[in-house]
């Protein structure tokens, strides 16, 4: 009990620091949201007026209270590039197409990377590790992005599966958007799936040199019995951490894959919003990114005390 | 155990497999063959998807500012007048108009039985709302300022009156009507004159617009509905022509047009820029005119359109574009041919002949200035001057550069209108937008005579003269009108440029 609410403390103070960052980071970049809107026309007294109405002339530190006092009452505000939007319809018609696209990449980097992690850590041939550390060497070294117009050459322009540009969003069609999504999935989780492997393998490994490995090998236990029932539960101790942090990247690396895949998610609202200097947008997207990255850690802590019992939290 | 992983793993990826393939014919919207993209299955729905690489800035056309914003727009509004595709103007929500003998009020007639989209007719205060509203936007700076008032009479006349004579005013009302009853929702729902009706908007994701069954002109148009679908850049938009998902995007590359598949053609045309390399004439060395004209000597434009456009750019040597033909001065265009040897002449001149260093701002609003850029510095190499190139988000150009002036030398391309004036403005001293900090009594005073001359002739010799007296001191590196090519599906025809920023839709239909 004592640890959620240390935990749900250091949620808010982490969220807080860093909205606070964002709002500098805005006053010192150069151009604020009335010069990216306006372009190439303006006059300095329509950047002036603009200014006013959005209340950029008012100081730093009497905005940034004004946003806070709004955000903890959850109101975000309005978009300064979209007159009229609100923050969270932007946000909430996008953030499930995103939410979608890192779901189907992590289930893939799941049910892919723990057979074939299990699978690597029993070859013993030098050959056949050969085989599998240059596989999962190149793999990990491709950059999602690329293997995205690879994969867009392929299976859209080549072979017709898909069509680039052509995402419906879930509400309208949910299977239709899986389809779509399990491309850009691919190119996100393909990198992840190696690298789990990898850290997988090496991690039963080093199990496998433990004493009671060696105990059970003696009362009478088959190798897939000791690797299963023993050696298994132990090496995917370290690997829950390391698919947590691996979320955490998913949830970044879907940014780019969305621009190559025209997924319309808050990846591309992101962007977009750091170039027209929309900070009600940025301050949003990030806190709820910042959000969700925290919570995902605090699950794994979660797991990773009931898989081990000796962690006590 | 080692069998059954395996077969697991064979069967999620047949599932996979299968499951992208199964849902293949519902991305296509159920219709039309997945055979290379010959048939989008749009023709039968007489609609059409064209690609666009700027977001909308806003629906409400009196506050929309970028072209791609415009170009948009002008397929749901009309002002009383509009641009044709000549670089004139032609009546729309008025039938007739006549600018007075002494250039000081402007007559219009209100087209007979004109309604907005919805149906609701166009009243003559719908037109004085929407003039003195756009009026308004603009602000005191600009070229409304000489807007006395409007006289608006119930027999459908509208009187623009004007405090001085002033024979280009007329093609500021090409600016939007819109219904004073809509005021509230302009951005929402926005409710306009034009060949299509909005329909709707996703920021970020698209604007689909509909035939405006009430529009006045006869036939017009011929699609049903128009799609225009926000990509992240062009070389993404070609993917997406080749993969069935675009039927017309614009601003293509030579490079990126060699990767089109069969079934495009594509158009070249202008983009209508002025696009050059664009120098602070206030910083040391630029504000020497032999050492900017030392550097027109130094660059091969020609070799900029080539590498960029195969060729088909326009060279220009002074700040119009071609398209505006009654007032472009073509003589500039040869003033400074490519002539290193004289480069480096002009620069021992001006004591650098040992060269100097500066740095090029490259905004990254538009891929080719890149190229521009990199061509320019090797050129420069050659005469021995070292030109770095810093590429800047465009909205940072915006602030540090444009607004700010902090800067040596930048290559981007500035537009105008269909008002002559607007090409020169920037040039003027004392502008507020004069980022070249630009600055020649004899500019200003034949400036303030072109604008305010009445006779056609004499206005046009003036503003020739003003283009001599830019490419004579060399104000900025003026390159060229870049070639506007624009991918158009092989099934569709009619597609045609205008001299400013529109796409117009309603003249494209399919064979």
């Amino acid at each position: 009990m004592k640890y959620i609410v240390k935990k749900i403390i250091t949620l808010f103070v982490a969220l807080l620091l860093i909205s606070i960052i964002i709002f500098v980071v805005f006053s010192v970049i150069p151009a604020d949201a009335s010069i990216a809107k306006l372009g190439i026309d303006a006059t300095p007294e329509q950047i002036a007026a603009l200014r006013a109405q959005m209340g950029l002339d008012k100081p730093l530190f009497e905005r940034y209270f004004w946003w806070l006092a709004n955000a903890l009452q959850g109101n975000f505000g309005e978009s300064f590039q979209y007159t009229g939007v609100k923050v969270t319809t932007l946000l909430a018609r996008r953030l499930g197409n995103s939410a979608l696209l890192s779901l189907i990449s992590f289930i893939m980097v799941v049910i892919f990377s723990i057979p074939i992690g299990i699978f690597s850590a029993k070859r013993r041939s030098v050959v056949a590790r050969g085989t599998m550390t240059t596989i999962t060497q190149i793999t990990m070294g491709i950059p999602s992005f690329f293997l995205g117009l690879l994969l867009t050459y392929l299976f859209s322009l080549v072979l017709h599966w898909f069509y680039v540009g052509q995402f419906v969003s879930p509400s309208e069609d949910f299977f239709g958007a899986c389809a779509y999504l399990i491309f850009p999935a691919i190119a996100i989780a393909l990198p992840k799936i190696a690298m789990t492997v990898k850290f997988l393998s090496n991690s039963i490994r080093s199990e496998l040199h433990k004493d009671y490995v060696r105990t059970a090998y003696a009362k009478g236990s088959t190798r897939d019995g000791v690797l299963y029932k023993h050696v298994l539960k132990n090496s995917m101790v370290p690997v829950i951490t390391f698919l947590g942090i691996i979320v955490a990247e998913i949830v970044a690396g879907s940014v780019i894959v969305e621009q190559v895949f025209s997924v319309p998610g808050i990846g591309s609202l992101l962007v977009t919003a750091i170039t027209n200097r929309d900070y009600p947008v940025v301050e949003a997207v990030v806190l709820l990114i910042a959000f969700f990255v925290i919570v995902i850690n605090f699950i794994v802590d979660m797991i990773y005390q009931a898989v081990d019992p000796r962690v006590k939290l | 155990m080692k069998r059954k992983i395996l077969c697991s793993l064979i069967a999620l990826v047949t599932v996979l497999a299968l499951a992208a393939c199964g849902k293949t014919p519902d991305n296509q919207g159920g219709s039309g063959s997945s055979n290379g993209g010959e048939s989008t299955g749009r023709e039968a729905t007489n609609s059409v998807v064209v690609g666009i690489t700027q977001d909308i800035d806003s629906l409400d056309p009196h506050n929309a500012v970028s072209a791609g914003t415009r170009e948009v727009l002008f397929n749901m509004f009309e002002g009383l007048v509009q641009p044709t595709p000549e670089g004139e103007i032609e009546p729309a929500v008025a039938s007739e108009f006549t600018v007075s003998e002494d250039a000081t009020f402007i007559t219009f007639q209100l087209r007979d039985g004109i309604t907005f989209c919805d149906g609701t007719p166009i009243t003559v205060q719908d037109v004085k709302y929407s003039i003195e509203r756009y009026a308004g936007i603009q602000g005191e700076g600009s070229a409304f300022s000489i807007l006395k008032d409007i006289v608006a009479s119930e027999d459908g006349t509208i009187v623009v009156n004007l405090s001085e004579p002033n024979t280009e005013f007329v093609y500021e009302l090409t600016c939007a009507i819109i219904p004073q009853a809509n005021d509230a929702n302009v951005n929402t729902n926005p409710i306009g004159s034009g060949p299509f009706m909005y329909d709707s908007f996703i920021p970020g994701e698209e604007l689909v617009i509909k035939k405006n069954p009430n529009y006045w002109k006869e036939g017009r148009p011929y699609l049903d509905e128009v799609t225009f679908k926000i990509v992240a850049d062009t070389d993404k938009a070609v993917t997406q022509l080749n993969a069935g998902t675009l039927d017309i995007v614009q601003y293509l590359t030579s490079d990126q047009v060699m990767t089109l598949n069969d079934n495009f053609y594509v158009m070249d045309g202008s983009i209508n820029y002025v696009q050059g390399m664009f120098l602070n004439n206030k910083v040391e060395p630029f504000n020497d005119p032999l050492v900017r004209q030392a550097i027109y000597y130094a660059i091969d434009r020609q070799n900029i359109s080539d590498m960029l456009f195969g060729g088909k750019s326009h060279i220009i040597g002074t700040n119009m574009i071609p398209a505006a033909t009654k007032y472009y001065n073509a003589d500039t265009e040869d003033q400074y041919p490519y002539d290193p040897a004289k480069a480096k002449e002009l620069l021992k001149q001006a004591g650098y002949e040992n060269g100097f260093t500066f740095t090029i701002q490259v905004p990254n609003n538009y891929p080719p200035h890149k190229g521009t850029a990199e061509i320019i510095a090797n050129c420069l190499e050659e005469v021995g001057i070292t030109a770095k190139i810093n590429e800047i988000e465009f909205t940072s150009w915006l602030s540090d550069v444009y607004k700010d002036r902090k800067y040596e030398a930048t290559v981007v391309a500035v537009d105008g209108r269909l008002a002559p004036y607007t090409w020169f403005a920037k040039n003027e001293s004392t502008a507020s937008n004069n980022f070249t900090n630009y600055s020649n009594p004899q500019f200003d005073e034949i400036f303030a005579k072109a604008k305010a001359a009445i006779d056609p002739e004499e206005k046009v010799g003036y503003y020739k003269q003003l283009q001599q007296i830019l490419a004579d001191d060399a104000a900025s590196i003026y390159v060229q009108d870049p070639a506007n090519q624009v991918a158009i599906r092989n099934t569709l025809t009619g597609y045609v440029f205008y001299p400013v920023s529109a796409q117009d839709m309603s003249v494209i239909k399919y064979k």
